[in-house]
């Protein structure tokens, strides 16, 4: 029965590719798709011919050879006896740093400033249009050399502290200095330190972790956990007798003295910057290529986010701020508690975008001589090996691969800020 | 069967089409293959071709010096660039198109000469490059000779009261980024177990910066460049080179592996200009010395009087003479530019005539 009810069924004809809408874009699709992978592989097959004519085929061997060159700033131990993969690694910690803390920074200045922009002070929101449109209109190559000028021509040599009556003097009690070579600060020392594990053993990405450290972030994490566990009891108790138990005390307790006590356990001291020889010794050493790439960046894209950060707060409709008055909030209550939440949903997806270029532009890092990847594996080992193909494409994939992070995590921090619909 | 219905009418149809499609592909592989062949020719020709007909067809030499280092090459007041270097490349353009102008300076950092010059951008670098093993090898570069012997120097401001490199213990140095400079100061600091703080640095102008700022107590790079750096600041005499030179630096021009003919003739041009100097070829009696063979065969043969050597390199005969006839020879070039009398103040050291016990000696002309 079914077989007299069924329709027919049409066999397939190669002309149906062509003439039959159904089939036809397809087929202009794989054309189109055959026809692009046979111009990159074309390229590419060209490419590798030339390169093996001039007698340099791809070849990534140069990377296990010694660098040769010194780094300045490392975050790890290096000398110019490690290989190029260990130089490219220490640039692309370089790298980070600067990307992370860029960020960061960039994201509390645009906040801010994006806030006051809307002020109804007309004095305070002038001048931020004034930062706005200085900083966004300006290219940020530019704003990375005036700073690092400024750094470099403002501020005193060491020597300029030596002698019985120096021409400066340091600051905070003896304990920061500031030169035009970057910013001395205390660092924090150990006498009966627990020492570090060495991660990877002798490979070119091992690192050192430091115990004290780790033992220093789980008691904070566990001094955390406490305070919650504290404030929910605190707020359990007020529920059902409509008393809240003063809890500041306690949590400020909870956060001070399991980690003094650890710190103290651990023989936790500063060491203070002392002028020697040439230079300031002991202390952290913050030099002013990244202070001048770090602070450039933050201001530069710290202008495209408060842009944003406008925008998103436009967005929200003026009911709720009005509603939220009704319920006698003040100002910055409302900004903090309603108008921001729901300015987040418009305001990060293109934050993503400005943290992707705030990391992309701190490839111009060589322009003060910050040493990060693009310094190592794009500049210097490039250079001494004259692998230049090699190392630009690694140098995209690790951009890319940061980029791709940055996007994942951001997204991830996306959907969970986004509205849910009920 | 409805389906056979259906399937007898467009057959013919469908055959044709698939015959015009196979040709088609036909087609395309075809004029695929065709422009593979024609771009992998070209590209071929760019690795191969004789780089001096390209020069010829173009008219114009394009040579690569540095962003500007004052007497090896620096644009002057007018923009004219001037130099050392700039004197090789005028005389090559002298030698192979008859006019020392005809030269397009390419300014090129440390970090881009080499991919200027292997990518084709420049013809020619004369950018006091120091000629070493992996460049010459395992980047395919030809090193046409040396145009001058330096060493790696190191120039302090005179307050610090140091008197040699060893004493350099932590001290803060300027240095420009992707030389061998970098190499050599990793070399001597940790061979002598003194530790240092590099600055890495694009160009000249920004380490003077630095360095006239006390940003870095230390500027270091090949000699002849510091004494050059020197003889622009405001009070040279503030500054003192330390005595230890730390590496051999012998500076010449070079081209690309794969075009000895070219080669050929910017490492003859060069040592037309060194033999010059050594027969008493000038600038003011070489108009006499090329109007008539005279006594001395090897001048004669220098000058196209006598033999076919221009011939041979596939240039006019008196080619030397239009090199030699631009700025004079090596000897004059560098009176002019970095010698004693100048800002500058080289002295000819281990850049003397062999026969002053030197080390420049060109091969014969024979």
């Amino acid at each position: 029965m079914t077989t007299l009810t069924d329709p027919p069924k049409e066999s397939f004809r190669l002309s149906m590719l062509i003439y039959d809408t159904r089939y036809r874009s397809m087929t202009i699709q794989v054309v189109a798709m055959m026809g692009f992978m046979l111009l990159a592989a074309w390229l590419i097959n060209n490419t590798l011919t030339n390169l093996a004519t001039l007698g340099k085929p791809i070849d990534f061997g140069f990377f296990s050879e010694p660098a040769s060159y010194d780094i300045n700033q490392r975050l790890l131990e290096y000398d110019s006896r490690d290989s190029h993969l260990r130089a490219s690694f220490v640039g692309l910690l370089n790298t980070l740093v600067v990307a992370v803390l860029g960020c960061i920074t960039a994201t509390v200045v645009g906040v801010l400033v994006g806030v006051l922009r809307l002020s109804p002070n007309w004095l305070v929101a002038r001048l931020m249009t004034i930062y706005v449109e200085m900083f966004r209109n300006v290219p940020v190559l530019l704003w990375i050399v005036l700073v690092m000028a400024v750094l470099i021509e403002s501020l005193p040599a060491p020597r300029a502290f030596r002698g019985e009556d120096p021409a400066a003097t340091m600051s905070f009690f003896d304990s920061v200095a500031v030169t035009n070579r970057g910013v001395y600060v205390p660092e924090p020392l150990f006498s009966r330190s627990l020492g570090d594990i060495s991660v990877f053993g002798e490979a070119s990405l091992r690192f050192n972790i430091s115990l004290d450290l780790i033992l220093i972030l789980i008691v904070l994490g566990a001094s955390i956990f406490a305070i919650r566990w504290n404030s929910k009891r605190a707020n359990a108790i007020q529920e059902a007798t409509g008393d809240r138990p003063t809890t500041w005390h306690v949590n400020l307790g909870l956060l001070v003295v399991p980690t003094a006590v650890v710190l103290v356990a651990l023989g936790f001291h500063l060491g203070y910057p002392a002028l020697k020889g040439f230079n300031f010794q002991g202390g952290t050493h913050m030099r002013n290529s990244l202070i001048a790439l770090w602070l450039a960046l933050s201001l530069y894209t710290a202008a495209f986010i408060a842009e944003i950060v406008r925008g998103g707060i436009l967005a929200i409709s003026k009911g709720q701020t009005e509603a939220a008055g009704a319920l006698g909030l003040r100002p910055n209550r409302i900004m903090s508690l309603v108008v921001l939440p729901q300015a987040l949903r418009v305001i990060i997806p293109p934050l993503i975008s400005n943290y992707l270029n705030l990391t992309k532009n701190s490839s111009l890092a060589i322009a003060v001589g910050y040493m990060d990847i693009t310094g190592t594996l794009g500049g210097i080992t490039m250079n001494q090996t004259g692998r230049e193909l090699e190392c630009v494409l690694l140098l995209m994939l690790v951009y890319l691969s940061i980029s791709l992070l940055i996007s994942a995590v951001m997204n991830w921090y996306n959907n969970k800020v986004k509205l849910v619909e009920r | 069967m409805p389906s056979h219905y259906r399937e007898t009418g467009p057959e013919a149809d469908e055959t044709a089409f698939i015959r015009v499609e196979n040709q088609e592909e036909v087609n395309m592989k075809k004029s695929v293959i065709l422009g593979a062949l024609a771009v992998a020719g070209l590209a071929a020709g760019a690795a191969h071709a004789a780089t001096v007909d390209d020069i010829k067809a173009r008219g114009k030499l394009n040579c690569g010096v540095t962003t500007g280092l004052v007497g090896f090459a620096a644009p002057d007041a007018a923009g004219e660039w001037m130099g050392f270097d700039v004197g090789v490349c005028r005389a090559v353009a002298a030698a192979v198109l008859d006019d020392p102008t005809a030269v397009e300076f390419v300014p090129t950092t440390g970090k881009t000469r080499f991919t200027a010059l292997a990518s084709g951008e420049i013809d020619m670098l004369a950018r006091n490059t120091t000629w070493t093993f992996s460049r010459d090898v395992d980047l395919k570069f030809t090193f046409v000779g040396v145009n001058y012997y330096d060493g790696q120097g190191f120039m302090v401001p005179r307050e610090l009261g140091v008197s040699s490199a060893k004493d350099l213990d932590g001290a803060t140095v300027c240095i420009q980024t992707g030389t061998t400079t970098e190499l050599n100061l990793a070399d001597f600091f940790r061979s002598n177990n003194i530790s240092y703080e590099p600055v890495p640095i694009e160009t000249n102008a920004e380490a003077q910066q630095q360095y006239l700022a006390g940003a870095c107590d230390v500027f270091t790079t090949d000699a002849s460049g510091l004494a050059a750096t020197r003889a622009t600041f405001e009070a040279p005499d503030d500054h003192v080179l330390l005595p230890e030179i730390i590496s051999k630096e012998p500076l010449g021009p070079l081209v690309r592996h794969g075009d000895d003919e070219w080669g050929d003739i910017v490492r003859w041009t060069l040592n037309a200009l060194i033999t010059a100097e050594e027969l008493g070829v000038t600038s003011a009696n070489i108009g006499d010395m090329a109007a008539a063979a005279g006594n001395n065969p090897e001048v004669n043969r220098l000058l196209g009087t006598e033999g076919n050597l221009g011939e041979m390199l596939g240039l006019p005969a008196d080619w030397a003479v239009k090199a030699i006839s631009v700025a004079g020879n090596y000897g004059e070039l560098f009176e002019k530019n970095i010698g004693e009398n100048t800002p500058i103040g080289l002295a000819r050291g281990l850049n003397a005539q062999w026969t002053d016990g030197g080390l420049i000696y060109s091969p014969p002309f024979r």
